[in-house]
């Protein structure tokens, strides 16, 4: 025992290290926030150590080329021992540090953490958060398969809607013409050494802010932040009700880190690594690209903006967000850091959280985007072909063949681009429904010069059939009255009121 | 005692030596900047375009249209896969033809073309296209992007080279698509 003291003093007397060590470990911190609440970014941190680690081991194996990333990503999923759960540690380990990172700025919002004296950490936190950001991207790039092209083609898209710069943009993010070898390397360069080089950076300089200007109090309703006295009270309320950090809170932070990592690594042991997909060859083109879960929801949104909104919403949108950011702090600086007396603060956490979600959800089954094979996989239901008319039967093969059943779903069953046609027999009349075929409109396109007239005829008539039982087809009622009564439809339940 | 105005020796020799290096950050500046700008000043006057061949005009049947492949004419030794590049080729008769790229104009994912609807469809956000390329419906604010294209020797070429994005200069992908 006496021998390792002496070594340690040895190494001390010329490392200088203990002290200063010693003075972070035991800062006192106010009692409360020994809290569970407080383990995030220990957590966070602690995920990024383990990404330093898995993605320096995933280097050993990696070749960083367009023709052969996608082979040395199946040689470390099939051949090298582990290398599968290497790259599920590190898959894993990054979703989860997108959710930790989230889960952590959350909550320092919600607990007014970053009034004064802290609004410089925050900013750096949404430096963090940004390169989090850009990790996830290019780490999704780097499993070179089809997703990560065709993601790359996303992202070319959206860069090259800059004004002006926009082409040059694209270029220098492909690092050429076309996403190709050139595209893989840069990101390789980014994803391996810029970004993390920067987070560690990022990462040394918020841990140093933390540790300077202590951590946030337990926020109490009514003890409001003011710059003239905020850092005296800090200083009592440690002094009178503070503890050393080591070892009085930093306990639940090692359980909740351990924790962490066991969930990343049964994670990685039970679902596996992600991909590769299928290979990133530009001539198959019967692929679905689709990003990785971070990225869902924006995936979605961009389904979802009329064209006219799409190129200001991707361009003002980010700058909105980043600089609402960033501002916070600098706009709310002082006073309450209750979350019970922020209701708006609550709520936009709430809004944000109920956005991202639905938008995630709604990316999972892509009901803006036609399922491709439903006109020749989705049979129609036998229901809708029983006792029908050898035309009514003539117009259910048109509408399969002419891929009407890849947008349009009956039972359930087919696309979700357009409505479902269950009933559309009870909202539009017949001269509607050839009109919509014919000239499209609503989102639908035109089919009036892929249909013969005969077609149209046939596929109107299979279309009058969807209706529920016991509901009368929608009807033109003033045919009853050019016609004299012997209009279509004219046995309908009773005349409607419109001229 | 030293006046404000004079100068030591040591402080000279200082800012002569940060003089020295602001001499030497200005050389490198210039080249390293070259460097990290080249993809994008290559590219300019468009030295990345060039016509390649898709194939005898025979292989296209009349009034169809079918998926042609093309080796980018710009590539590198770590390309691989990815310099190989679809297109679709529309002959609507004679040596009429359209060539459309394979880019969605709304984020560039591959359109496949459904012959028997007559509509080209995006499997990202829903985006379709009618047979001549111009816009069906979807968030595409535009119809898919035409290569330019000329028939020589009874070999259909097309001028290519660069990835098609809705931001790329009007002059590269050919005009605007005519309204549906």
């Amino acid at each position: 025992m006496r021998l390792i003291a002496q070594i340690g003093e040895w190494f001390d007397r010329r490392l200088q290290l203990a002290a200063p060590i010693r003075e972070v470990a035991e800062h006192p911190v106010p009692k409360n926030t020994a809290s569970w609440w407080y383990v995030f970014g220990s957590a966070a941190l602690v995920v990024f150590l383990l990404q330093l680690v898995t993605g320096i081991m995933l280097a050993f194996i990696y070749v960083p080329s367009a023709s052969e990333a996608w082979n040395s990503l199946q040689n470390l999923n099939h051949d090298v021992t582990l290398g599968w759960f290497i790259r599920a540690l590190h898959g894993w380990g990054s979703n989860f540090m997108v959710a930790i990172v989230l889960i952590h700025m959350m909550q320092v919002f919600l607990f007014g953490a970053y009034k004064f004296p802290r609004e410089l950490t925050w900013v750096v936190g949404v430096f963090l958060l940004l390169m989090t950001m850009g990790m996830a991207f290019t780490g999704q790039v780097l499993r070179f398969d089809q997703d990560a092209y065709w993601g790359l083609g996303i992202g070319a898209s959206i860069a090259s809607r800059v004004p002006v710069l926009g082409p040059a943009i694209v270029k220098l993010m492909l690092g050429g013409p076309i996403i190709a070898g050139a595209t893989l390397s840069r990101f390789f360069a980014l994803h391996v050494f810029v970004i993390p080089g920067m987070l560690i950076a990022f990462v040394g300089l918020h841990l140093l802010m933390v540790v300077k200007l202590g951590i946030n109090e337990w926020p109490m309703p009514g003890r409001l932040v003011k710059r003239a006295t905020y850092e005296n009270e800090y200083h009592v309320l440690t002094q009178k009700d503070g503890a050393p950090f080591v070892p009085y809170a930093v306990w639940k932070d090692l359980f909740f880190a351990a924790f962490i990592v066991l969930a990343v690594a049964a994670c990685a042991a039970y679902f596996g690594p992600f991909g590769p997909t299928g290979q990133p060859d530009p001539t198959v083109i019967q692929t679905a690209p689709r990003p990785d879960y971070f990225f869902l929801w924006l995936y979605a949104v961009l389904s979802f903006l009329p064209p006219s909104m799409e190129t200001p919403a991707l361009l003002i949108g980010p700058v909105i967000v980043i600089g609402a950011l960033l501002l916070l702090p600098f706009l709310s600086g002082e006073g309450e850091k209750s979350w019970r007396r922020r209701p708006i603060a609550v709520l936009t956490i709430l809004l944000v959280a109920v956005t991202l979600a639905t938008f995630t959800h709604l990316a999972g089954y892509t009901p803006w985007s036609p399922h491709m094979n439903a006109w020749s996989s989705d049979p129609i239901p036998a229901r809708f072909l029983q006792h029908r008319t050898a035309l009514e039967r003539q117009g259910a093969l048109v509408f399969q063949a002419k891929q009407c059943h890849n947008c349009h779903a009956l039972e359930g069953k087919g696309g979700q681009r357009g409505p479902a046609l269950d009933s559309v027999a009870v909202q539009l009349t017949q001269d509607q429904l050839i009109r919509q075929v014919i000239q499209g409109g609503g989102n639908m396109p035109a089919y009036g010069k892929n249909l013969s007239p005969a077609e149209t005829t046939a596929l109107v008539a299979f279309l009058q059939t969807l209706h529920p039982a016991g509901q009368a087809p929608a009807r033109d009622a003033s045919r009853a009255v050019a016609f004299g009564g012997s209009g279509e439809n004219s046995s309908a339940v009773r005349p409607s009121s419109r001229p | 005692m030293s006046t404000d105005k004079t100068i030591s020796r040591r402080g000279l020799l200082m800012k002569m030596g940060i003089l020295f290096n602001g001499l030497v950050v200005t050389a490198l500046a210039g080249p390293i900047v070259r460097f990290l700008l080249s993809s994008v000043t290559r590219g300019r006057a468009n030295r990345y375009l060039s016509w390649v061949s898709l194939g005898p005009v025979s292989q296209f049947p009349e009034g169809e249209t079918r998926l042609a492949t093309f080796r980018n004419p710009y590539v590198t030794p770590t390309d691989g896969k990815t310099a190989d590049t679809a297109c679709w080729v529309r002959r609507i008769e004679g040596e009429q033809f359209q060539v459309f790229a394979i880019n969605c104009a709304h984020l560039g994912c591959p359109v496949r073309w459904f012959p028997q609807s007559g509509l080209f469809m995006c499997p990202c956000h829903g985006g379709a296209y009618y047979q001549d390329g111009s816009r069906a419906s979807g968030p595409p604010e535009r119809g898919l992007f035409e290569y330019p294209h000329k028939i020589q020797d009874g070999l259909v070429s097309i001028q290519a080279g660069e990835l098609p994005t809705p931001g790329a200069s009007a002059a590269l992908l050919g005009k605007k698509p005519r309204c549906a």
